[in-house]
């Protein structure tokens, strides 16, 4: 009987048992999370400009977002007239559906991950770039100006800020010799010091001088990437009232919401792993070689929040201070000012560790 | 080995149907949305095949740029469909001349696997591929045996894109643009001009002068 059992898990049947029970953990994880992000942001928006913000479901008001999510889901689905409605409804499902499906190669912990690739940046840069569709596509099917506009918008701001955003990602592809998460984060292993964003190792710490400014760079392409302020123009108010999203309401908007935040903490989750060491303590940790897997891989998730919390923080923050950007701004920004530094920053990465003392 | 026929099954039905209706899709955007589903589709055979690499670089490059340029121009036309059907009947046997060629050149690609074998489309591969991940691999040939066809490769792209900005680039004079390098440069020195003013008399120049 046990003998069986353990068969069972070996089957492709129980294999995909098991695959389908870490996706839906996953799911749910992330999902929870951005619930009380969502408060979060909100809060930290209210705290800049010296509110209250939501306090009245719960304690603090931390049960404000489930309250949200419940009021969403209730109200009418409504479609315009003249929309193409199938496509109209397809836009906020692809934008939920890609939001997570990036989340499958994230390591949570040493050894967490649905699926540990081997090109595993490169599919997640692939999934960001699909993110457009849902916007564009919600933006012509609205058969709206304002969503129109915005989808536009939208196609042009994300295309841009993919090109710098691929460079940056290529330095530390660069440095640490491998597209697989799990090797990244493994190789910044032992303290601050060694991580990416301080050229990852000793040896290559004068790498730092051009690592910092791709951190920041990659924070700012991200932004963008994402359409949070001050590059949130496909959903300027003030021009385009809320953009693509003007003719959705409940569940299909409550999607694209859910799929807009779940982007912002991946983004939060990508600059950690590519830069911050991911699950890694920022100290040497001797004390956990004699822990039991599960404690480490416990250890490493709590690493991996706080530190995505902290970059969370800084996008609601510079949501609260940063003025927007004009649209010829966010464009020369991109591509006159990002694309060619972060071009010559592949060409000195690439140079150190060919020529450098690393090499 | 079953899952991955079911896959392989599922991955190519919903390519060729997505082709099929690409041509046959009334409304041209959703011939692009059925285009990009293709794309998306044939990046996951690239997956099948153990290329992923590959496959990544197909969503990455005409999934996440290419289709969305596509979809953008697409959607930015006024398409006019009554014009489109005229013109079917003219351009039908350009049509067949093309696809007849694409047809005979599969054909002979089968019936060349057929009599060889398999063995013949996929000689000794370059890089033992089980050593090596897919990436690395791809990069010892591009960048040894095949560098100079990639760089001018390169050099092609590098031409077509010079000549793109050439032939969109026009400096209108008279067009006030926003120069950040100056506005950062400026200083109340040169940004500002205390006038003593004689009563009576006002100031000689209008507004700020350069």
């Amino acid at each position: 009987m046990q003998g069986n059992a353990v068969n069972f898990w070996g089957t492709p049947g129980g294999w995909a048992l098991i695959t389908v029970g870490q996706v839906l953990l996953v799911m749910v994880g992330v999902l929870i999370s951005l619930a009380f992000l969502l408060w979060g942001d909100r809060k930290i928006w209210a705290g800049v400009q010296m509110r209250k913000g939501p306090n009245v479901v719960g304690p603090f008001g931390l049960f404000q977002s489930f309250a949200d999510f419940i009021k969403f889901v209730l109200k009418e689905i409504t479609v315009p007239s003249g929309a193409d409605k199938s496509v109209f409804l397809l836009a906020p499902v692809i934008s939920f559906v890609l939001a997570f499906a990036a989340w499958a190669v994230i390591p949570f912990g040493p050894g967490w991950a649905v699926s540990n690739i081997n090109v595993g940046v490169l599919y997640l840069f692939a999934i960001s770039s699909l993110g457009v569709y849902g916007i564009i596509m919600g933006g012509w099917a609205s058969n709206s100006k304002y969503p129109f506009l915005g989808g536009l918008r939208s196609a042009a701001q994300m295309v841009s800020y993919e090109v710098s955003l691929g460079f940056i990602i290529i330095t530390v592809i660069l440095l640490v010799g491998s597209m697989n998460l799990q090797t990244i984060v493994e190789h910044q292993a032992g303290g601050f010091w060694n991580w990416n964003v301080f050229g990852g190792g000793l040896k290559n710490l004068p790498m730092a001088i051009v690592m910092i400014p791709m951190m920041v760079m990659f924070f700012v392409s991200a932004l963008a990437e994402t359409n949070r302020p001050p590059f949130d123009l496909p959903e300027a108010e003030s021009e385009l009232v809320a953009g693509y999203q003007v003719e959705y309401s409940s569940t299909p908007y409550l999607l694209f919401m859910i799929g807009e935040y779940s982007n912002i903490v991946l983004m939060c989750g990508m600059i950690t792993i590519l830069f911050f060491g991911g699950w890694q303590a920022p100290f040497p940790t001797p004390f956990t070689a004699s822990w039991a897997p599960w404690a480490l891989g416990l250890f490493g998730l709590a690493w991996f929040a706080i530190k995505i919390v902290f970059w969370f923080f800084m996008f609601a923050m510079v949501k609260a201070i940063v003025p927007r950007y004009r649209y010829d701004q966010l464009m020369r920004l991109g591509w006159k000012v990002f694309l060619p530094t972060s071009l010559v920053a592949v060409v000195v990465v690439a140079a150190w560790r060919v020529f450098g003392p690393a090499a | 080995m079953g899952l991955q026929a079911i896959a392989f099954y599922l991955l190519a039905a919903v390519t060729l149907g997505a082709g099929f209706l690409v041509v046959t899709a009334r409304n041209p955007v959703h011939s692009v949305l059925f285009l990009i589903l293709a794309f998306f589709t044939a990046a996951g055979l690239f997956v099948l095949l153990g290329a992923e690499f590959l496959a990544m670089l197909l969503v990455v490059v005409y999934v996440g740029a290419v289709a969305v340029l596509f979809l953008f121009v697409v959607m930015m036309l006024d398409v006019d469909f009554s014009a489109l059907r005229a013109g079917f009947a003219r351009y039908l046997p350009i049509g067949l001349v093309v696809g007849g060629v694409l047809a005979v050149e599969m054909v002979l690609v089968a019936v060349t696997v057929a009599l060889k074998g398999a063995a013949a489309a996929h000689d000794a591969p370059l890089v033992p591929s089980h050593e090596v991940t897919n990436a690395e691999a791809i990069g010892r040939v591009l960048y040894t045996d095949y560098v100079y066809f990639f760089q001018a490769a390169g050099l092609v792209l590098l031409v077509a894109m010079i000549g793109a900005i050439v032939l969109t680039l026009r400096h209108k004079p008279g067009v006030k643009r926003q120069d950040i390098a100056k506005q950062v440069a400026r200083t109340p020195k040169t940004g500002m001009k205390l006038v003593q003013i004689q009563s009576g008399q006002g100031v000689r120049e209008e507004g700020i002068s350069e």
